[in-house]
């Protein structure tokens, strides 16, 4: 087993945003039960801007903490700012992951620009 | 915080009277057992004394038929190159499982690379090899069968003694890596009909870094090290002569406590099952029912990732094991599960607790009260759970 940050272990155990959003503007999904990491990821947008934002991850320590932290990251950002937090940022944004795991934070980015996707279908006029 | 212990099979304590034993060959007898001076016969006479030792343990009158190595993995290695080496001449074709350790698995993927042929064997979904398919897996190139005795993972305990018939009938060399099952089974080299058998100390309260392989006579093998005449020329390298006569007093232990230790984790292993799969909604026993090993524990908590619960549960101080992805450096889910036919998701939600001596009836019950409220809130986060509860 890697060994994780304390921030990782601190959204591992505490973490921020769980649960769903109803009628959320945009719901994201990413990854697999075969690679074993299933991510969703709600978010709620008003005016261009994400106001809140929900995660249900299926994964390792290092899957839930990015989850968790991810959601932290795009509230409050507009749907522009949000899209251009990439994986890395997320990581580093959790003091690192070892290196196994950076595709934990590749999953979290990957939920990210579902939801945006979602988010553009339903907004589609 | 308590800590408990629960990854036998991983590794174990040093025993304490293995440890005493073992002192005086780092420091006062700490000669080269190749060296005719007092000093070096010392320690020559350890290391028989060792070599007799473990034969008894695997009931073998011939000690000399046991090879000191390094540890279960050049143990495989040795087996299995060196039979495969010294044979091509009769035949390139291995029969081995799917769900080896990969001690034996990678050996045979390095021989494929230099030309052998190896069939890889089903198991059911209890994790057993049948040895019917290995007797049909047999052809007239067949130089080797190496089947684990009992399997790291799950615990089940392999037909080995009937495996054994087969190739002796077919004069096929046979071995088996008991490095799970020595000291916890019987384990004994003429009624399992082996030719060779890998063992590690450290599976067994001994040190790490010695192991041995059992070489029934007349095998024909080649050495994987060469240089010194050591080891009867089979195994060249100054010995490890402390880690040896810890194996052996590792070993003669073990043969003492078998059978009431053997009851006693059987009894703790059943509960544990039971306790797990009773209070925990959603979860199953993976591997086989009754032939399993006694300390051996491998349940699927379904809707959870393994990982995480190992997280959760060394919080609460208690040290465990997962067939998850992520406590693979591969990220695949365990090859021993896959091969019984458990789905990917099913795998990556597998905790093993191995028990050993050191463990008590508090334990289980420690690990039965906190696991289903680990379980709860991983479950509360996960959307294959709300999936479930949804449907």
């Amino acid at each position: 087993m890697p060994t994780y940050s304390e921030k990782v272990m601190d959204h591992f155990n505490k973490p921020r945003n769980l649960g769903e959003i109803e009628n959320a503007e945009g719901v994201g999904k990413a990854g697999n039960p075969v690679c074993g990491d299933i991510m969703n990821l709600y978010i709620k947008v008003q005016d261009n801007r994400i106001t809140e934002a929900k995660f249900k991850t299926f994964g390792c320590g290092a899957a839930i903490a990015t989850s968790s932290m991810v959601t932290e990251m795009v509230k409050g950002k507009t749907i522009e700012e949000a899209l251009r937090i990439s994986n890395r940022a997320v990581a580093e944004a959790l003091d690192g992951l070892p290196p196994i795991n950076m595709h934990c934070s590749v999953l979290a980015e990957e939920a990210l620009r579902s939801a945006i996707d979602d988010f553009y279908e339903k907004n589609k006029k | 915080m308590k800590r408990i212990y629960l990854d036998h099979a991983a590794t174990t304590s040093v025993h304490p009277e293995v440890l005493k034993a073992t002192l005086p060959y780092f420091s006062d007898c700490f000669g080269n057992a190749s060296t005719l001076y007092s000093y070096g016969q010392e320690a020559k006479e350890a290391m028989e004394e060792a070599r007799s030792q473990i034969a008894s343990l695997i009931n073998t009158k011939s000690p000399r038929e046991i090879v000191f190595t390094s540890g279960g993995t050049e143990s495989d290695n040795f087996a299995i190159c060196g039979v495969a080496w010294a044979n091509q001449k009769k035949g390139n074709h291995i029969i081995t499982s799917s769900i080896e350790h990969h001690a034996v698995l990678n050996t045979c993927k390095f021989l494929e690379k230099m030309g052998f042929k190896v069939t890889y064997l089903p198991v059911d979904g209890n994790g057993l090899v049948d040895s019917q398919d290995v007797k049909k897996a047999i052809t007239d190139k067949t130089i080797l069968i190496s089947i684990m005795h009992a399997n790291n993972e799950v615990g089940t305990v392999e037909p080995i003694a009937d495996i054994g018939k087969i190739a002796k009938e077919k004069e096929i060399y046979f071995h088996t890596d008991a490095v799970q099952s020595l000291g916890y089974i019987p384990v004994n080299v003429d009624e399992l009909q082996v030719n060779l058998l890998s063992a590690s100390a450290h599976k067994l309260y001994g040190p790490k870094g010695v192991g041995m392989l059992y070489i029934r006579k007349g095998t024909k093998i080649e050495p994987l090290l060469h240089g010194g005449d050591q080891e009867n020329r089979r195994r060249a390298s100054t010995e490890n002569v402390a880690g040896i006569v810890g194996f052996g007093k590792a070993c003669e232990l073990a043969g003492q406590d078998m059978e009431g230790e053997g009851r006693r984790l059987s009894f703790l292993r059943d509960k544990l099952i039971q306790g797990i799969v009773e209070k925990i909604e959603f979860s199953q026993l993976n591997g086989h029912p009754t032939r399993r090993l006694p300390g051996n524990v491998n349940v699927s908590v379904k809707y959870v990732e393994g990982e995480s619960m190992l997280l959760k549960l060394d919080g609460k101080g208690i040290c465990a094991s997962s067939g998850s992805a992520c406590t693979s450096s591969i990220l695949e889910a365990s090859h021993v599960l896959t091969a019984m036919g458990v789905p990917p998701d099913v795998a990556h939600s597998s905790l093993r607790f191995t028990l050993g001596r050191e463990n008590t009836e508090e334990d289980v019950d420690y690990v039965v009260e906190v696991l289903p409220d680990i379980v709860k809130g991983l479950r509360l986060m996960s959307p294959l759970y709300q999936a479930k509860r949804g449907s």
